[in-house]
């Protein structure tokens, strides 16, 4: 007999691994479908990622300027993504968001208002109008704790503080999933029909970033272990502005709603630099002088909004240029002003925990003094391939959303566009799940030697008499990515990052954790590790085959859009051998109604024309 | 900003386990603007890599760092080093109210069966055009509420629930704000002032006011959350010229 006879075993419908806003927005609809709905996450209830989103979720409601619409919507995403992002992908998030922000409030979420009622929304980069429906700055907050308020009244079964090592198929399908609990450092078995992957995203491969420790890319690593492919990852969001004084929150978020409030980047010199960096794609549609980024703040609807609110590839590559001009701040970033435009009380009011967090963490009032910021890594607009409409991967009975999934943000995603995301394809993978249940037949079974396997795994690290330290390595990889896979990349330092890569491997397969099972911080650092690697792996290799820069992506060896590329998604997937396959892979046409769209200047939009 | 590049500092930090344990003295190199959380991260790379303690965000939004730093309860993430005297040793523990489960992670699990037992928000139909509308003075009543980041530090100093361990008949300070959150909502159209008094204990409540000290979002837990609640009890269950006007409000309605 097997010893996963006497392992804990719970048995779901459905198992959601992942509790920010996508996983429990997912676990919600299998729930209101009546599956049996279980929801497993690393921290936590209401710790996630998700809690720290600060601007706000994007949501052509029009309820600011009455010009928005979803087709407005869907076409700044589109150019946000540099033309990469998958259609239906774009077409749904923009149509639905509305109705998933609505159906929050119905939730109990609170919302900014406008002076008529209505839910307030706030200017962010690359969106055309006011449009991210926030609560001061902290709407990640607000989300998670409505989803989660919400959602424990639903029926789902909550496993807090329970890591997922590996996921278990019965021949193709999924059977379930092996987990492990911090608190005591016992297995368990979660037997599952359908598992749907909302593990959010990978930050933690670099030295700066905004993530926290949850951001290993386990789902990443998990769904292509089982099979499944992971697409265009090499495109990693480094968001402007990070904080980069002290240098213990180096990398903590600075939210865009600094620059959507009205503040401005500046050099050593006081020079508001952004003018100078304008693509020509977006000229026309951003204002050309200081004065008319000043009657833009003021309201006129006439004028063009300031360059600081530039998509976000943009802005971090001017800041590094600064820099690397010698016009960078004293810590080796851009001043970032609010103080002197706008007045203290408004600051204090509209941005309270960015007010907090300076303060607290850097000394530095906000309200008197500009801050310090530079690019810090965000987002990953790659991730697991799904179908548009099921949030399906090819491996049957395995779904994915929120940062997890791939195809939504194309090459570079826009402000705000995660949070609708999250609740928009959180919903339809709970509704492609249930899909997938009505039509399955026998249940599928957990094969016992997996779960043998991925035990043995887990407990190598506690039982080796000597081996490397896991922080240290961790620490490593982290330098190594920062220096080698950052936010410009050349081909030759693309290679050493995977000649370091198979070192760090082997160096991590000897990580060793001391003491006992229980709540173990180096054993479970030590268990991120093999994920943190496979993801540093693809993003480096899919970096190296996209030979062109276009949005988050820059090649310095390969400058500019090239046509030739539009054409192509990078598709990785696991050979039989275990070795990583990366391949291009063409793109399906663009359906004409939507290529309208997203082709059409903004006055055939505004005037209906299209 | 003092500069503190490489001094060296020493910390005393619980370790140990539902069955016991003692403090343990650390001494590492801290740098300039390094939080306490931070100290404890490098004594947990460099001398104790098992050392337990939960954290996600390092910016005081997600309020998983709780401990008490010197004996008052606080996030660790957003305290920093320079506000410790120079010299002195720096003693980092759980939170009291909640059993330990090891080091500096505590066992929380009662407070999210609380937040079960609490009847949702009851939201009323929606105007015609599929909106709800609310004015801002309205909801930032409730937004103040709604900053809670769930850090359980005013749990953690609640004497009913510290002291006195009365977890079986009083919510604590963060569920009475969050039965204050649903109580005020524009869009609530439930009642659940019967349960604040004979479900959630809001009597054992006597207004000292610790809890509000204690929150990292300044939240006025007292002044604009239980008192309120405190009040609505009272006027339906103590006040009968209250009780008598209320009943004619319904009738009209
Ligand atoms: C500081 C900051 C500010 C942001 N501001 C905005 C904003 O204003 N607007 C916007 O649209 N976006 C914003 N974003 C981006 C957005 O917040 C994230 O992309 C989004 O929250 C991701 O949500 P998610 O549901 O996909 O994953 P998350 O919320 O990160 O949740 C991931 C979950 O997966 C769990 N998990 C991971 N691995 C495992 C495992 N192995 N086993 C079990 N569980 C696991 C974790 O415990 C967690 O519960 C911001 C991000 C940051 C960091
Ligand atoms: S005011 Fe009430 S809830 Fe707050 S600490 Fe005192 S007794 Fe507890
Ligand atoms: S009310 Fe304040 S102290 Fe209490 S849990 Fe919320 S944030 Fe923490
Ligand atoms: S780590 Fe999030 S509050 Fe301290």
């Amino acid at each position: 007999m097997s010893d996963a006879a006497e392992l804990q075993t719970f048995e779901h419908d459905v198992l959601v691994i992942g509790a920010g806003g996508a996983g429990l927005r997912a676990a919600i609809e299998c729930s209101k479908l009546g599956l049996d709905t279980g929801l497993v996450s690393k921290s936590l209830l209401g710790k996630a990622h998700t809690v720290m989103a600060e601007g706000g979720m994007a949501a052509a409601l029009g309820n600011t300027d009455r010009r928005d619409n979803w087709k407005i919507h869907f076409r700044d995403t589109m150019r946000g993504g540099k033309f990469l992002n998958v259609w239906r992908m774009a077409e749904l998030h923009a149509k639905e968001a509305p109705d998933r922000v609505r159906e929050l409030e119905e939730w109990g979420a609170v919302f900014d208002r406008t002076e008529d009622g209505l839910i307030s929304q706030r200017n962010f980069g690359g969106h055309r109008f006011p449009r991210l429906a926030h609560v001061g700055d902290r709407t990640g907050l607000e989300l998670i704790r409505t989803l989660q308020h919400y959602g424990v009244h639903q029926g789902m079964h909550a496993h807090m503080e329970c890591k997922i090592l590996g996921l278990l198929t019965d021949g193709e399908r999924i059977a379930g999933a092996l987990g492990l609990w911090r608190e005591h450092g016992r297995f368990v078995l979660f037997k599952a029909r359908a598992i749907i992957m909302a593990t959010g995203g990978a930050g933690r491969c670099w030295r700066v970033t905004s993530n926290s420790w949850e951001y290993s890319g386990d789902g990443y690593a998990l769904a292509y272990d089982v099979g499944a492919e992971l697409m265009d990852i090499e495109f990693t969001q480094f968001h402007p502005t990070g904080m980069v004084w002290p240098p213990s929150v180096r990398g903590t978020l600075v939210t865009e709603g600094v620059r959507g409030d009205g503040g401005i980047l500046k050099n050593n010199k006081g020079e508001r630099f952004m003018f100078g960096y304008i693509p020509e794609r977006f000229a026309p549609e951003t204002a050309d002088s200081e004065e008319e980024a000043a009657r833009w703040l003021a309201g006129d609807k006439n004028a063009r909004r300031p360059p600081e609110l530039l998509t976000r590839d943009v802005v971090a590559r001017s800041i590094r240029a600064e820099v690397l001009a010698g016009r960078g701040s004293p810590h080796g970033g851009a001043f970032l002003d609010i103080a002197s435009r706008v007045p203290a009380e408004a600051i204090k009011r509209k941005l309270p925990s960015m007010y907090h967090q300076f303060k607290e963490l850097a000394g530095v009032d906000i309200t008197k003094e500009p801050m310090e910021v530079g690019p810090t890594l965000h987002y990953f607009m790659g991730g697991i391939r799904v179908d548009a409409d099921s949030q399906m991967t090819r491996v049957p009975g395995l779904f994915a959303c929120g940062e997890a999934s791939a195809g939504m943000h194309g090459a570079n995603r826009l402000g705000g566009n995660s949070l609708s995301d999250l609740i928009v394809f959180g919903r339809l993978a709970g509704v492609g799940a249930k899909e997938y249940l009505d039509r399955l037949g026998s249940t599928p079974q957990p094969d016992a030697g997996q779960i043998e396997r991925s035990k043995r795994e887990a407990t190598d690290i506690l039982n080796r008499e000597t081996g490397a330290n896991p922080f240290v390595v961790h620490e490593k990889l982290q330098e190594m990515m920062q220096r080698y896979v950052g936010i410009v990349r050349i081909e030759d330092e693309l290679e050493t990052a995977i000649d370091e890569l198979a070192k760090l491997r082997v160096e991590a397969a000897t990580a060793k954790a001391h003491a006992a099972p229980q709540f173990n911080a180096g054993w479970h650092e030590a268990l991120d590790l093999s994920s943190l690697l496979t993801v540093s792996e693809a993003v480096t290799r899919a970096a190296l085959m996209r030979r062109e820069s276009r949005g988050a992506h820059s090649r310095i060896d390969y400058e500019g859009e090239r046509d030739e590329w539009l054409k192509y998604n990078i598709v990785i997937r696991k050979q039989p051998d275990g070795s990583m396959d990366v391949r291009k892979e063409e793109r399906p046409e663009a359906p004409p109604e939507l290529a309208k769209i997203a082709h059409a200047t903004l006055d055939q939009l505004e005037g209906g024309h299209v | 900003m003092p500069l503190m590049q490489g001094t060296k500092r020493s910390f005393r930090i619980w370790r140990g386990n539902s069955s016991g344990g003692q403090f343990k003295n650390y001494e590492i190199e801290v740098d300039t603007g390094m939080v306490v959380l931070d100290a404890v991260h490098r004594v947990q790379a460099e001398h104790a890599t098992d050392l337990a303690v939960r954290w996600n965000c390092k910016a005081g939004k997600c309020g998983s760092c709780s401990m008490e730093i010197n004996g008052k309860p606080r996030l660790a993430c957003m305290n920093r080093l320079s506000d410790y005297p120079d010299g002195e040793t720096i003693t980092i523990q759980p939170i009291k109210t909640f059993p330990v489960i090891k080091d500096l992670v505590c066992d929380v699990s009662w407070n999210f069966k609380q937040l079960k037992r609490i009847p949702p928000l009851k939201p009323k139909p929606r105007d015609a055009d599929g909106n709800y509308r609310m004015r801002q003075q309205d909801v930032e009543r409730i937004q103040e509420f709604r900053k809670c980041i769930e850090c359980f530090l005013c749990q953690d100093v609640c004497h009913v629930l510290r002291d006195h361990d009365q977890k079986e008949r009083f919510v604590g300070p963060r569920f009475m704000i969050h039965l204050a959150n649903l109580e005020m909502h524009p869009l609530d159209c439930d009642d659940r002032i019967p349960q604040v008094k004979n479900e959630f204990g809001s009597g054992m409540c006597n207004i000292t006011k610790c809890c509000a000290e204690v929150c990292p979002e300044s939240i006025n837990l007292t002044d604009n959350g239980i008192i309120p609640i405190k009040e609505r009890v009272v006027d339906r269950f103590y006040d009968p010229i209250m009780m008598l006007l209320r009943k004619r409000q319904s009738k009209r309605a």
